[in-house]
């Protein structure tokens, strides 16, 4: 079976979350320390959402130093698939695994909705269950999830195709270009603030039209991660 | 306040020799009687440590002296089916109940009111701390929290200090501790104006054998204290701020503010998760209210008896506190743990995994007394009971209001009616009270965790305890400060009716009771009254809905000079459903399902929202409460969500079928054609009535088509009253046949602008 990593820092939140969408998509969860120096032999590692040391530096900024860091960093460059949502994305940036930088939300408050957003890259680790131009709605939640980049940066990775997905109808957090996520130049190493985890159950999910909390477009996140192992 | 530090530690020894040293009793809050019995019950005059112990542990707010008279009834007016399912009942961190399946739930509601007047922020912070350690202590994991606030008027210029404080303050402490927040409720009045209400709920699952008590037991084992290091934060917070009234002029009181670390806690909630988990630990309490004072006496009376603490091994933050500081500080985050010798090496290792700080204080004893030492000598030595359980009681003097027999006949049937109801309707959804709070929900994590099955805006939230089985618990809050003031026995007794109400509207059972009482001063003999029989109108009340009060708080002194707040006994109520699939939310979802109202209108519009809304007018007695009606109209919809015969059901309150017709449209923004004519006809009321009265035992349930005939069948067979009053439609709108129509986007409009008008717009 699959096995796919996540990592637990203190303060993690959504690590339980996470665990839970990767035994639905049938796959093996495997509970990581952010004190260790091991990834446990996984195929694919989740840095989950949460206020890792409080937040208390920058978003993420103290965990991207967390001694398994340094295996992560190891594996992305290896082509393992590497995920992080929210609070994980910004310790990605933090790591410079991924590109650009998260700031208060605009608004300066706390955000929790439902947010519809647009895939636009496809073809990374972690979204090839889908297509281009696919709208979806995921669970987003932060106070420190504007993205921000210089200039050049965005140009960078807009004609790369790294930016992943964007915000569609609202942008929550005044994030540059509505950017939602984005990943590396190879691909498999992906970030976005909002939480696919939250949208992998029936009756626990996002509002949709048809049904209150029906939402499952979080699955899609996972099973792309084990066709990206199954065909590497 | 300042303490004033002896040179030399006031030991016992020199309490003994120095019998006519003067000694802070008044600015530590004790009545002169009070010092006087503590100088009696240790043949000596206290030391400067046992004063400030007995000072806090004798504060209303710890030793609940006026009310413990009156709580009793909780325990007395109690039936064998009460009884069944309660594991732990009142006098604990948390009452615990059975939910089946091996499983528990431990749920309580308590105040942090005048911390939120002085510092927004913190004070609705550290209340959610504190509700979420009493959780944990059970053994529990925390898995919800809901806050039941009160505001003064919306548009005094101090309320968006307190609110924007208030909600940013919960969010920021709930969400980082990574529980998602699953409701409550909203008010505004200016009767809260220098005294806002922060109820925070929290509720807790365990497994039956992971149930923990606070009791200090086998003579040798360790006292552990761990978690954040003590600081001169919250020093004095029981006995100054929550047991006096605030007195404008005086001096401010923010240094007996506490200052919360959510990281810190929700490292300490995985860390003791992990030492119960492992059997690590004996005995557990939370370090609240009067710190180390509370702890240690309340372990020790609750165990052998015996106890021993070298203070001087108490983790600092702040080297130069001194030892009477150390005792009363409410620094948050901390936990007491009694730990057997042969576990404290285990103890030890998982306190480190986590980066938690810690520090073995000393010892369970067989003495029978509570013995504190400072720098080698002694300074505190005390039999443990005297301060944690035998306080002083009052029987306060008691006075029928002579207000309110003027209050009570001056009835709202002397307001004229209007003949536009559709702007009636507008008026009371954009009105403080009914309208929409998505700007504070919104600034809270509904989804952390993954079990929430239902959340604002629906009557209760609900969250699933066991993902194989799909069990689950539902929890709502209710009060109505503006019925208690009429009358609050009957004001007390809706409270619980409602919650009851609307934890039976998500399809759940309820089982079991927790109250947060708010009131004036105790000191006031007709607030005496009314707490009195609020009491007594819960007790009843739950006698006859036979759930138990499990636990709760007293919040006495809520006001502002002589002015009390109205009476507002918060009531939680916790259900518990087999499955959360066949939950039953508040709105509509789909087009074509007919709509029916169960129970009873009368013409009931005393104390109603259209009253106090409308006319500025509150006078009479408030809606009649059948607890018989409530009882048989839980079972139906009990039955309804188990034959997944309801597609919603939404409970009538405040502004009545109107409020609950325009809210259920606005949850998913399916319109509805609704007739009232009938429903006129039946129950004998204007189309006013019909549309605003509050009568109590009162649905609104949506069923498809085509569980039409089972669903009247279930209603018959249980001699419910129910009519058919409307369908719903993707029409865009609510329309009342020969009444009004009004489109769902201008509902929409009236409903979220009075928030963001006042506060800033709501994101999301």
């Amino acid at each position: 079976m699959t096995k796919i990593g996540v990592i637990t820092f203190p303060g993690s939140l959504d690590d339980r979350d996470a665990q839970r969408a990767i035994r639905l998509v049938g796959a093996e969860p495997v509970a990581l320390w952010h004190g260790d120096h091991s990834l446990d032999g996984v195929d694919a590692v989740v840095l989950p959402g949460g206020f890792s040391y409080g937040d208390y530096l920058r978003a993420g900024a103290i965990a991207s130093h967390a001694p398994i860091m340094t295996e992560v960093i190891e594996a992305a460059g290896r082509g393992v698939p590497v995920l992080g949502i929210c609070n994980g994305f910004q310790m990605l940036s933090e790591a410079r695994l991924l590109p650009g930088a998260h700031t208060r939300n605009a608004h300066q408050q706390f955000i929790r909705r439902d947010q519809k957003l647009r895939v636009e890259n496809a073809s990374t680790a972690w979204t090839n269950a889908f297509t281009a131009g696919d709208e979806i709605v995921i669970p987003l939640k932060n106070a420190d999830g504007r993205f921000v980049a210089d200039d050049a940066e965005i140009q960078r990775i807009e004609g790369n195709g790294q930016v992943v997905f964007r915000y569609v109808d609202v942008n929550p957090n005044g994030s540059m270009n509505d950017i939602a996520g984005v990943s590396n130049e190879r691909g498999n190493v992906v970030g976005l603030m909002p939480h696919p985890e939250h949208a992998t159950e029936p009756g626990f999910g996002p509002d949709m039209p048809d049904a209150m909390r029906s939402g499952t477009d979080g699955l899609r996140f996972f099973t792309s991660a084990l066709a990206a192992l199954l065909s590497a | 306040m300042t303490i004033t530090t002896p040179a030399v530690p006031d030991t016992v020894a020199n309490a003994a020799a120095t019998p006519e040293k003067v000694q802070p009793y008044a600015a530590l809050g004790l009545k002169e009687d009070e010092y006087l019995r503590i100088r009696e019950i240790l043949g000596r005059r206290p030391t400067s440590g046992e004063l400030a112990m007995y000072s806090v542990m004798w504060s209303e707010h710890c030793s609940y002296k006026s009310s413990k008279p009156y709580l009793r009834q909780f325990g007395q007016k109690v039936s064998e089916k009460m009884k069944k399912n309660l594991m732990v009942g009142m006098g604990e961190n948390a009452g615990v109940v059975d939910v089946g399946e091996g499983w528990a739930v431990t749920f309580k509601i308590e105040s942090h009111n005048h911390p939120s007047f002085i510092e927004p922020f913190q004070g609705a912070a550290t209340g959610v701390g504190g509700i979420v350690r009493d959780i944990i202590s059970m053994g529990a994991r925390p898995v919800a929290v809901m806050d039941a606030l009160r505001f003064g008027d919306i548009d005094d210029p101090d309320t968006a200090r307190v609110v924007h404080g208030v909600v940013s303050g919960i969010s920021f402490y709930g969400n980082c501790l990574g529980l998602p927040n699953i409701g409550g409720e909203t008010y505004f009045d200016s009767v809260y104006q220098a005294n806002p209400l922060v109820n925070a709920l929290a509720v807790g699952v365990l497994r039956h054998e992971d149930l923990h008590l606070a009791n200090a037991r086998g003579v040798g084992n360790k006292v552990v204290l761990f978690g954040a290091r003590t600081g001169g934060d919250g020093i004095g917070g029981a006995s100054i701020l929550a047991s006096d009234s605030f007195s404008a002029g005086g001096p401010t009181k923010r240094p007996a503010v506490q200052v919360g670390d959510p990281f810190a806690e929700k490292v300490l909630i995985e860390c003791c998760l992990e030492l119960f988990a492992k059997g690590l630990v004996e005995g557990i309490q939370d370090l609240g209210a009067a710190g180390i004072s509370c702890a240690t006496s309340e372990l020790a009376s609750n165990g052998d008896g015996g106890m021993f603490i070298d203070l001087e091994k108490v983790l600092l933050r702040d080297p130069t506190l001194t030892a009477e500081e150390i005792l009363m500080s409410e620094s948050q985050e901390r936990m007491m743990a009694i730990v057997t010798p042969e576990k404290l090496e285990g103890f030890l290792a998982v306190v480190d995994k986590w980066d938690v700080e810690t520090s073995v204080l000393g010892e369970v004893t067989d003495t029978g007394r509570l013995v504190i030492n400072w720098r080698g000598e002694e300074i505190v030595n005390v039999e443990p009971r005297t301060v944690a359980v035998d306080g002083p009681v009052y029987d306060r003097p008691v006075a029928y209001p002579t207000w309110i027999d003027a209050l009570q006949a001056d009835t709202a049937a002397r307001l004229p009616r209007s003949t536009d109801l559709r702007a009636d309707l507008l008026t009371l959804l954009g009105s403080p009270n009914l309208s929409d709070k998505r700007w504070i929900t919104n600034q809270y994590d509904k989804y952390v965790l993954g079990n929430t099955a239902l959340s604002f805006p629906d009557d209760g939230g609900m969250v699933r305890v066991d993902e194989e089985s799909g069990l689950g618990f539902a929890v709502a809050t209710d009060a109505n400060g503006r019925y208690c003031q009429l009358d609050p026995y009957r004001g007390a007794q809706l409270a619980l009716a409602e919650a009851f109400r609307n934890v039976a509207a998500t399809g759940a059972t309820p089982v079991a009771v927790s109250d947060c009482l708010n009131f004036g001063s105790p000191e006031n003999p007709e607030v005496m009254w009314q707490f009195s029989k609020a009491v007594e109108g819960l007790a009843d009340g739950c006698l006859e809905l036979e759930i138990p009060v499990t636990g709760g708080n007293v919040s006495f002194y809520n006001q502002t000079g002589d002015v009390p707040i109205h009476p507002t006994p918060v009531v939680a109520v916790l259900g518990v459903i087999d499955d959360v699939a066949r939950r039953i939310p508040s709105g509509w979802q789909d087009e074509g399902n007919n709509i029916y109202l169960l129970g009873t209108t009368r013409d009931e519009l005393d104390g109603s929202a259209w009253a106090g809304t409308l006319h500025d007018h509150l006078g009479g007695m408030p809606p009649i409460v059948d607890f018989g009606a409530e009882l048989r109209l839980a079972g139906l919809l009990s039955a309804a969500a188990e034959q997944s015969l309801a597609a919603s059901a939404h409970d009538l309150a405040d502004g009545g079928l109107a409020q609950a017709l325009a809210e259920a449209v606005l949850r998913f923004g399916i319109g509805a054609r609704v007739w009232i004519t009938e429903l006129m006809q039946r129950d004998g009321v204007d189309a006013t009535a019909a549309l605003f009265s509050e009568s109590t035992a009162r649905m609104l349930v949506s069923v498809p088509r085509e569980d039409d005939v089972r669903f009247q069948g279930l209603c018959e067979g249980r001699g419910y009253e129910f009519l058919r009053i409307g369908v719903t439609e993707d029409s865009g709108a609510l329309e009342v046949q020969d009444q009004f129509t009004i489109p769902v986007e201008e509902l929409r409009r009236v409903h979220t602008a009075t928030m963001s008008d006042r506060f800033g717009a709501v994101v999301g």
